[in-house]
């Protein structure tokens, strides 16, 4: 889904590749070498003996409760990974993988995560089915973030405020759920998304006011404004704060898959909505006219005002369509989480999104994608307390923001904004 | 690079924009103005923010609301009296007493050394929102020279200063470099090291090399008071007035940056790149270079801003100690125009916010976090000045033109 385009020479054999390419590529082969040493001995030598990691892909309430566990012997599974590490390694340096370069960095870090899987698992039994549906649950405000960043810097808005736009929205689902019914809050939540996205709009597009510190500043107001007013309306009216959470619903048939099934499709509305959102925006960026008139608005604005596109408008439109996603995510922390709100309790998550964006190289699928890598991670910290492992949970909840250093840095892949990203038109 | 002294090519000098492309994150930043538009804004910023934030606490008022319906003039008299109250409880615990000026001083020491921290990434064109995590690292390396050894104050102090420093400059470095080496732009990599930072903190204050004896939450041991700034007015002999030399070694820290930005080479390089980098690269300024150092130094400013908090206030480290300082800082930066004299004066502007707020805490039943809102209601004029003119019919300069660049650069 993130494979590059790039279309291959018609010559065939060794094709130009800049500089930068032939250090990323060589970079990358090196990192499958230490990888695959760092897996033979932290997770082979370290578990000889330890016995058999047992991977549950069912629960005992699901449909087929027989579903035999997943039984791999720890120390054999790293060996194993480890020599595959090590064979891509060689390749990657001697030859090479050319366009499917990232396809196999992704089979590497998901054979990694895997070992360490085994190896933290050792002697043990794991539901691999809870963590993977918690990663699912877990990776929805980032994804509706991210997605709400790709719409709006698709053309050329900076949205820094996603944080914002999550907290604001979680707030008012909380208030207007609490008083009314959840489905109304959501719609509010969505609104008030909306209506920051437009404020970003108004001081970018017209006051043409730097995005990144219009971003930042609504981040502060919006941080500001709930975290005063949960002191000063919701802590003293308990009943303003006490939103209903939308149950599950299963979806039939499907969700008896077995390991699937519980992953995917039992979940809320805000997990359906969001694989929706991600398909429809792909179809819509990508295959109708206003897609392409949008991408042509963030790529080169003179350009498509130049043939009769009228960029102002496109600018707040998808900025405000955004706005709507980013509500949406804000009120999964109350309708799809907790049911409550509490001071800054986005945590960050608007900035994850704003990295899953990047990651996702402002590309629905590729947001998605990278909001589940990083929603992985989430669950992970949760589970490995459970089995007790000597890493300290602080280093795994650092590993998304290393991940997102790491991307922006051109490490895994030069990620290419919008050529127009950040600045604002002037018509003449 | 003596040649680059000239006046006829200082960069402040020169009224006219260079290129387009470039104007209006120093307008917003206060890059390049006068004194009449840099003074102007900001007051009138502050005036309105005062005036909105009035509205907001009558807004949020549940029990005037319901009043308004059946009687009118008791609820207005409800509304006034929180209102008056609460804005006499933020001059009085600002400004009120001696307790309180000296209150304002200390909130005001470590948002001067932040907000430097900002101050000077924005001359370069560089945005710093890193500052945050550079207090944490910082704070934590001033702790550790705080706790290991015992020696005299004049030693002891400077070294953890030292530390705090070094610290900062090195986790201010990372995107500076970052940025050099490989163009990732230095707001994503900053906000993703804040996280960093904030996680490795809570990992070493539980670690046996900074955590208390006997404690099981993350809670480091406490800095020798050889290792403390001692309190200025210690001679008035009264605990509660907390204000430390802290204070003057922020000023000073404040006149240094000045003398850097303004009276050396390397500030002039700073500044020309936050100008006008190709401008500068042709001048044969090495940029790439020139993006570590202003990060190394405006971390180094985080990293005292930290060492300040620990060193002057809390004495010994607790998760995110840094408390959102790192984030004010940035409001504060652009209030004061993102020069030292300006980041002085906003300082002690939120600083004094700051104490009040506590005072107007305690008094009415208004939360601390009101202070937010108002500082970023400051920033939001101060952002736009096409706003504050439409609001009060006033030239304010120059009008908004462009910013600075996107993700790419």
């Amino acid at each position: 889904m993130t494979a590059p385009t790039k279309v291959e020479p018609a010559g065939g054999g060794e094709e130009q590749r800049s500089p930068a390419e032939m250090r990323r590529a060589r970079n990358i082969g090196i990192a499958y070498l230490v990888l695959a040493a760092f897996v033979l001995w932290a997770f082979g030598i370290g578990s000889i003996g330890e016995g058999d990691a047992a991977f549950k892909l069912v629960r005992p309430t699901d449909r087929f409760p027989g579903f035999p566990d997943l039984v791999v012997p720890s120390a054999a599974l790293a060996f194993i990974v480890a020599t595959v590490l090590a064979f891509l390694g060689g390749i990657q340096l001697t030859r090479g993988f050319k366009k499917w370069t990232n396809v196999v960095l992704a089979i590497a870090l998901l054979l990694f995560v895997f070992a360490f899987l085994g190896w933290a698992t050792a002697g043990k039994s794991f539901s691999l089915v809870g963590m993977m549906q918690e990663t699912v649950k877990r990776s929805v405000p980032i994804a509706l973030g991210a997605l709400s960043g790709v719409l709006s810097e698709r053309v050329a808005v900076i949205n820094i405020a996603i944080e914002g736009m999550l907290l604001g929205g979680a707030f008012v689902a909380a208030l207007v759920g609490s008083t009314t019914g959840p489905y109304l809050a959501i719609v509010a939540a969505m609104l008030t998304g909306a209506a920051l996205a437009w404020v970003l709009a108004v001081f970018s597009v017209r006051y043409r006011v730097d995005q990144i510190i219009t971003g930042v500043v609504i981040n502060l107001f919006v941080l500001g404004l709930t975290s005063f007013m949960t002191f000063r309306i919701l802590s003293s009216n308990a009943h303003l704060n006490n939103a209903e959470i939308l149950k599950p619903i299963a979806l039939p048939l499907l969700k008896d898959i077995p390991f699937l099934g519980p992953i995917l499709f039992q979940h809320n509305i805000f997990v359906y909505a969001t694989y929706l959102l991600v398909a429809v925006t792909t179809y819509a960026l990508f295959h109708t006219k206003w897609g392409l008139r949008s991408r042509a608005v963030g790529e080169h604005p003179r350009a498509a005002d130049t043939l009769g596109v009228n960029v102002y408008r496109y600018r707040y439109m998808n900025v405000m369509i955004g706005g709507l996603i980013a509500g949406l995510g804000g009120a999964y922390f109350i309708q799809g989480s907790v049911g409550r709100f509490d001071e800054n309790m986005t945590l960050g998550r608007g900035f994850i999104g704003l990295a899953a964006m990047i990651f996702g190289r402002w590309h629905p699928v590729g947001a998605l994608g990278a909001a589940l890598v990083f929603g992985f991670s989430e669950a992970l910290q949760g589970k490995l307390a459970i089995l007790q492992t000597p890493i300290p949970s602080e280093f795994l909840a650092m590993a998304p923001y290393l991940v997102t250093i790491v991307v922006v840095a051109g490490l895994v892949g030069k990620a290419r904004p919008p050529a127009a990203d950040g600045q604002p038109y002037v018509k003449e | 690079m003596t040649d680059h002294e000239q006046p006829s090519i200082d960069p402040s000098a020169t009224t006219e924009p260079l290129d387009e492309g470039s104007t209006l994150f120093r307008d917003i930043t206060g890059v390049g103005l006068d004194w009449r538009s840099a003074l102007l804004v900001p007051v009138l910023a502050i005036l309105t923010a005062l005036v909105v934030s009035t509205v907001i606490i009558a807004l949020t008022d549940l029990d005037a609301l319901r009043m308004w319906g059946s009687d009118p003039a008791a609820a207005f008299d409800e509304t006034w009296d929180t209102i008056f109250a609460a804005y006499k409880a933020l001059f009085q615990g600002s400004f009120g007493s001696i307790r309180a000026i000296s209150e304002t001083l200390v909130g005001a020491t470590p948002l001067i050394l932040a907000g430097l921290s900002v101050a000077i990434g924005f001359r370069a064109g560089l945005f710093n929102i890193g500052t945050e995590g550079q207090m944490l690292v910082g704070g934590m390396c001033a702790i550790l020279v705080g706790i290991s050894f015992s020696a005299p104050l004049f030693i002891h102090l400077p070294l953890a200063l030292l530390a705090g420093a070094l610290g900062g400059a090195v986790w201010g470095g990372i995107p500076g470099l970052l940025r050099a080496r490989t163009g990732a732009h230095e707001v994503i990599t900053t906000i993703m090291l804040n996280f960093i930072a904030l996680r490795l903190v809570d990992y070493f204050l539980k670690t046996s090399l900074f955590q208390a004896e006997g404690r099981d939450d993350p809670v480091s041991q406490t800095v020798a008071t050889s290792a403390r700034f001692p309190r200025l007015l210690g001679f008035l002999d009264r605990s509660d007035v907390r204000v430390t030399f802290g204070i003057l070694f922020a000023l000073a820290v404040a006149y240094g940056i000045y003398w850097l930005l303004y009276k050396s080479t390397i500030g002039y390089e700073f500044r020309a790149v936050g100008y006008n980098p190709d401008g500068a690269q042709y001048a044969g300024m090495n940029v790439a270079w020139l993006y570590v150092g202003v990060m190394a130094v405006a971390g180094a400013m985080g990293g005292l801003a930290g060492s300040d908090q620990i060193l002057s206030v809390l004495h010994r480290g607790t998760p995110g100690f840094s408390a959102g300082l790192g984030f004010d800082a940035i409001a504060l930066a652009l209030l004061g125009r993102s020069h030292p004299a300006g980041v002085v004066a906003a300082g002690i502007l939120f600083g004094a916010l700051r104490s009040g707020g506590q005072q107007m805490q305690v008094a009415t039943d208004l939360s601390i976090d009101l202070i937010l809102v108002i500082q970023a209601l400051i920033v939001i004029f101060i952002a736009a000045p096409a706003l504050i003119r439409a609001i009060y019919r006033v030239k304010t300069g120059k009008s908004t033109e462009q910013l600075t660049r996107g993700w790419a650069a």
